[in-house]
């Protein structure tokens, strides 16, 4: 092996894979049977952090980052001029074992630019997968980028090798998508999506009757969108994301705030800040959808269209319906428990068992470490006191922000600065 | 309380179960259970020093584990805390544990659960970031080595993750400082007492022990690890958040330079 010119090649496609955000590990069941290499039957691990505080679990690289497309938002555009490389299969094979036997990784996350043809190169995404498993025995992590516009065949092709596929959705809005990449058709996104989709289904109900059916794609799929970068509000971005995990079974979707890497009049310009807390925002919101029982109109809609910068969107949900409030933490149910600003989910599970066994005061709930300094405003516990009385949503908004040394306070203030001394 | 008495016992899991055994059968007030290696005899206070016996470990044992699954993972995680008076603490656990109807595991209002638990919770994570944090070197023996230095004795928590993930090639993993590892030979992992001396931290030094590759590989993460990195979004608080400093010596992708 050539390492000198295999480092070369990694830089440069590592550096192009690197705004893929996906770095899930987790999800599958693909446990190590005759004493192969690898398991990804339990959790992900992250192996390490970059110094943009980003997971790193999984070895994410380009096959090659020539493309016959020319994405504005992308890095690998074809009217980009970088320097351009490809892997052969063997050497990513190669890398990917060796990292993974030295514990750096938990597999191998595969994208690629779109040389010759989606069908050509897609079948050389699967060609590394099918050697991982077939000739290695590698039960790591394999994650495939889906590319889009990809045969239906290779689509049931890669899911026999992969954990996880993947088509990026890119831009949420189909507006958004003719503008910045003309080259491109909605449906060339989504068709290889439904095709995964309904091949998981199909997996899933064959699998009853013949236990020995090859897995499919176990981690199911993932989609990501780029934000920021044409203007479209939160509901927009919320809404789509709602429609593909309820329409495409989707395990995640992934929110990217947009970086600037081309200079392109339809563009924010480059060195304009990436929109991390916007995205950070779109995450918790994500969350409450999934695991905390919102509906997306509660949180986002014609009244509302865009999230709090300054507050997260539970408290802004809490705010802008105080009438629920407060609940009493003694006796509520779980749905409304998960609904309290500063309780999460682990502390409605501490909560409900603890108070199997006695009444919940303040100094119970402080142990049990939930944040009280919004937490208080919104619920009733063993005792007389009670924060709330009659204060309103601005007048608390305005006292939690106060005590809060929050992460972002900081950021959050220097934002408005720039955004003043601009205006000016 | 002339009759309260400090146990001593030999420093395993096992011997600390006898004694809880031992403690239950002679119904001592214990007011003190410690290490043979660390025992402070009191002035006042009676010692007496358990021997462990296997077969009285393992009734306790499996007396918490009628009791609660979870209770059972608490008490060994946080017995592997090493933190002072650990011991004492899980006796009070554990006679709670014995002493009600209901499982008290999940009590969190009360302070000797909570405290498990928290322990618990701190060994947990330290296990979770030595499953992350384990960097192999190949060696010319064609044995994937590596050096930790964790802050819990948490080698006989990872052993199964690392016995079921890397099932075809030997590997040892050393921990610094308590000065013992874990060895997997392809077949099952032993525990391995060694004074080593010669400790592979991400020095600039290479050893003639490892295979020529070796090297290479770690060169091309420790490039891998620059590229990945978005520098418009850098972030360094959340950065050594995740990957505290004190870890930085034995990650390959943290190398100044080899």
């Amino acid at each position: 092996m050539d390492f000198d010119r295999i480092k070369e090649k990694l830089n440069i496609l590592a550096d192009a894979a690197k705004y893929d955000v996906s770095c899930s590990s987790s999800g599958s069941k693909r446990t190590n049977t005759n004493k192969g290499l690898g398991d990804s039957s339990g959790m992900g691990i992250c192996h390490s952090y970059t110094e943009d505080g980003r997971c790193v679990s999984l070895l994410k690289i380009l096959m090659t980052n020539y493309c016959i497309f020319d994405c504005a938002y992308c890095v690998t555009r074809k009217s980009n001029d970088i320097k351009r490389a490809a892997f052969k299969i063997q050497e990513v094979v190669d890398l990917t074992i060796n990292f993974y036997r030295r514990n750096y990784i938990e597999g191998l996350f595969l994208s690629s630019g779109i040389f010759k043809s989606p069908d050509y190169t897609m079948e050389r995404l699967i060609a590394v997968a099918k050697k991982l498993r077939e000739e290695e025995n590698f039960n790591g992590y394999i994650h495939l980028k889906s590319i889009p516009g990809a045969s239906d065949e290779l689509m049931r092709e890669a899911g026999l090798y992969a954990d996880r596929l993947s088509v990026n959705i890119e831009v949420p809005t189909i507006s958004g998508l003719k503008l910045l990449a003309p080259d491109k058709k909605h449906e060339d996104f989504t068709k290889p999506m439904l095709k995964v989709k309904n091949e998981i289904i199909q997996y899933k109900s064959e699998k009853k009757l013949i236990r020995s059916t090859p897995k499919y794609a176990p981690a199911g799929q993932s989609t990501q969108m780029i934000i920021g970068a044409t203007g479209e509000s939160d509901k927009d971005i919320m809404y789509s994301a709602t429609h593909y995990y309820k329409n495409y079974n989707m395990k995640r979707v992934y929110y990217s705030g947009y970086v600037p890497v081309a200079e392109d009049i339809r563009l924010p310009a480059i060195g304009t800040q990436v929109p991390m807390l916007r995205e950070n925002r779109l995450y918790q919101t994500d969350w409450l959808l999934r695991f905390y029982g919102f509906n997306v109109q509660e949180i986002l809609n014609n009244n509302h269209p865009n999230l709090d910068i300054d507050i997260d969107p539970k408290l802004g949900w809490a705010l802008r319906n105080l009438n629920h409030f407060p609940i009493d933490i003694n006796k509520a149910d779980k749905l409304m428990l998960a609904r309290v600003p500063g309780i999460g989910l682990k502390s409605v599970h501490k909560i409900l068992n603890a108070r199997r066994f006695r009444n919940l005061n303040w100094e119970h709930l402080k142990k049990i470490g939930i944040a009280l300094n919004r937490a208080k405003y919104f619920i009733l516990c063993d005792s007389n006191k009670w924060v709330h009385r009659d204060l309103d949503a601005d007048k608390i908004k305005g006292m939690i922000i106060q005590n809060s040394a929050g992460k972002f306070r900081k950021e959050y203030s220097t934002q408005l600065e720039l955004f003043n001394s601009k205006a000016v | 309380m002339n009759n309260s008495k400090v146990l001593i016992y030999d420093g395993s899991f096992n011997g600390f179960l006898t004694t809880i055994f031992v403690a239950f059968e002679e119904k001592v007030t214990v007011s003190q259970i410690q290490k043979e290696t660390v025992c402070q005899s009191g002035l006042f206070s009676e010692t007496q020093t358990v021997l462990t016996q296997v077969d009285k470990a393992k009734r306790v044992w499996n007396g918490i584990q009628k009791k609660s699954n979870s209770a059972l993972k608490n008490i060994y995680f946080a017995f592997q805390s090493e933190s002072q008076d650990v011991e004492l603490l899980l006796y009070r656990y554990i006679c709670k544990l014995f002493t009600h109807e209901t499982s008290i595991a999940y009590d969190y209002s009360d302070g000797v659960v909570l405290k498990i638990s928290q322990l618990a919770k701190s060994v947990g994570r330290e296990k979770h970031r030595m499953e992350a944090f384990v960097r192999f070197q190949l060696t010319k023996d064609g044995i994937y080595f590596a050096n930790i230095e964790p802050d819990f004795d948490v080698l006989p928590l990872i052993s199964k993750h690392f016995r079921s993930r890397y099932a075809d090639q030997y590997w040892l993993i050393y921990d610094v400082k308590r000065k013992y590892g874990i060895y997997y030979d392809l077949e099952k992992v032993e525990i391995v007492s060694l004074d080593l001396f010669e400790i592979h931290s991400n020095s600039i030094h290479k050893s003639h022990k490892m295979t020529a590759n070796e090297y290479d590989y770690q060169d091309l993460w420790n490039n891998y690890f620059k590229s990945t990195n978005i520098k418009s979004r850098i972030n360094l608080k959340l950065h050594t958040q995740h990957v505290p400093k004190r870890y930085w010596k034995y990650l390959s992708e943290k190398k100044q330079a080899i």
